[in-house]
């Protein structure tokens, strides 16, 4: 890859990253103030808080690369919808508690294992970043699991209502693991995480969670995709306008 | 010879930064930064945390370099402004701050008298590892149960004591 092409590439894909983190914390952070308990609330928001300094750290890198005056405050706040890159998944509006925690498991699982996969990259920033979220991730995980399993085999009602979240969120999985031409060119330079070789692992851990937690794997047959494009469902624009109020009442403003 | 437990071996990046520190020729710099403590745990300066990197002189400007505990911690902007006030009340009005990610803060840089200073705060102070047992800050009780993975601050947990009934957090091993 000739190195103004890699630069630009690994801007894009540093974005990406970021947008996942950004959009999920912000999800997270909703819950603040409307846990379902004390306790819980503040494990909420400060997992809420190690996304949004995922992002920062990623969108602070793509900034590095862009060298054109961008800041992280720039990619965070001043795209519109369909500039974002993240994942469908990370987007769906919070729902109830056991919506948030089912999409949380289903991430965590996966991020652990992309963020391990990405330590390895032979961009030592982004290595160097993972190298800090897997730490972090190992954590989110070891509670989401912890409520599938509570929840799942808990009430009637919790286990009604973690099943139809599942059921839910069960359509967009495939997209966690599709790989596009960018990533593509990236992972076989050694840079990005080729996602496709994270699904047999991730397929393994989450049947056997489902099954421990009494929940039915969902059979599948349908799924959306479209976020990596810049095609996102009805929810993101209605979260972003809210993320992004202030900068757009007052452009530039200053904390 | 079979790998023992007896001796504690310091992590060697852990090692280097206390070095850098016991051969840096700026050693009223590293002093003076003693009196920063984190925002959020006053009785554990930066540099007992681990979060406290190097000092160095650039043209007459003091850089300091630190580590981010986790990634979305607010209180390493506030660590970032309290070591700039200390430089500059001591005389320094020109410093830049550095943030390094690589190699990644861990528990286990923690001094041996910042942990008891954790305990006597009423912080059960980080164990080896995730799997080590947690002991009450207050009776030394191993018989607790975790309240919530994430207590007061990302950096914790909250646990309960099930012996004295003291709710406490305990500094997570990362």
């Amino acid at each position: 890859m000739p190195e103004t092409r890699s630069k630009d590439a690994i801007k894009q894909y540093a974005i990406r990253l970021g947008d996942d983190a950004l959009v999920l914390g912000h999800r997270l952070s909703e819950w603040c103030s409307n846990g379902p308990f004390l306790e819980e609330d503040l494990a909420l928001t400060n997992v809420a808080l190690d996304f949004i300094g995922r992002a920062r750290m990623f969108y602070s890198y793509a900034a590095e690369l862009a060298a054109d005056g961008s800041t992280e405050d720039t990619y965070a706040y001043t795209r519109d919808c369909r500039d974002f890159r993240n994942l469908l998944i990370n987007e769906l509006p919070r729902g109830d508690f056991a919506f948030s925690m089912a999409r949380q498991y289903l991430v965590d699982v996966y991020n652990l294992a992309y963020m391990e996969a990405l330590r390895r990259s032979t961009d030592s920033s982004l290595a160097a970043i993972a190298e800090k979220a897997v730490k972090e991730s190992r954590y989110h995980l070891r509670r989401s699991r912890d409520w599938m399993l509570r929840l799942g085999d808990g009430t009637v009602e919790s286990h009604g209502r973690l099943q139809r979240a599942v059921d839910e969120l069960w359509g967009y999985t495939p997209e966690l693991f599709a790989v596009d031409a960018l990533e593509q060119e990236l992972a076989d330079a050694g840079i990005a995480v080729d996602a496709a070789s994270l699904r047999p692992a991730w397929e393994q851990s989450v049947t056997a969670t489902l099954a421990e937690a009494t929940l039915q794997r969902p059979a599948g047959g349908w799924e959306v995709s479209g976020g990596r494009r810049g095609i996102h469902t009805e929810s993101l624009g209605h979260m972003l306008s809210e993320l992004q109020f202030m900068q757009r009442a007052y452009p530039g403003l200053q904390w | 010879m079979a790998a023992t437990a007896c001796i504690p071996l310091l992590p060697v990046e852990e090692h280097e930064r206390r070095q850098r520190r016991a051969n840096s020729a700026l050693q009223p710099l590293w002093d003076l930064l003693d009196a920063v403590v984190d925002p959020e745990i006053p009785v554990v300066s930066l540099w007992q945390l681990g979060v406290l990197q190097d000092i160095a002189l650039e043209d007459g400007v003091v850089v300091v370099t630190i580590t981010p505990t986790y990634s979305g911690c607010p209180a390493m902007t506030v660590m970032a402004e309290d070591v700039q006030r200390a430089l500059a009340d001591a005389g320094y009005p020109h410093s830049r701050i550095v943030t390094k990610l690589s190699p990644a803060w861990s528990t286990s840089w923690m001094a041996d008298d910042a942990r008891e200073k954790l305990r006597a705060y009423g912080i059960a102070p980080p164990g080896e590892n995730e799997a080590a047992p947690v002991h009450c800050p207050r009776c030394g009780s191993g018989r607790v149960r975790t309240v919530s993975q994430f207590g007061s601050t990302a950096c914790k947990a909250l646990y309960q004591c099930g012996d004295c009934a003291e709710l406490f957090d305990y500094f997570k091993p990362i």
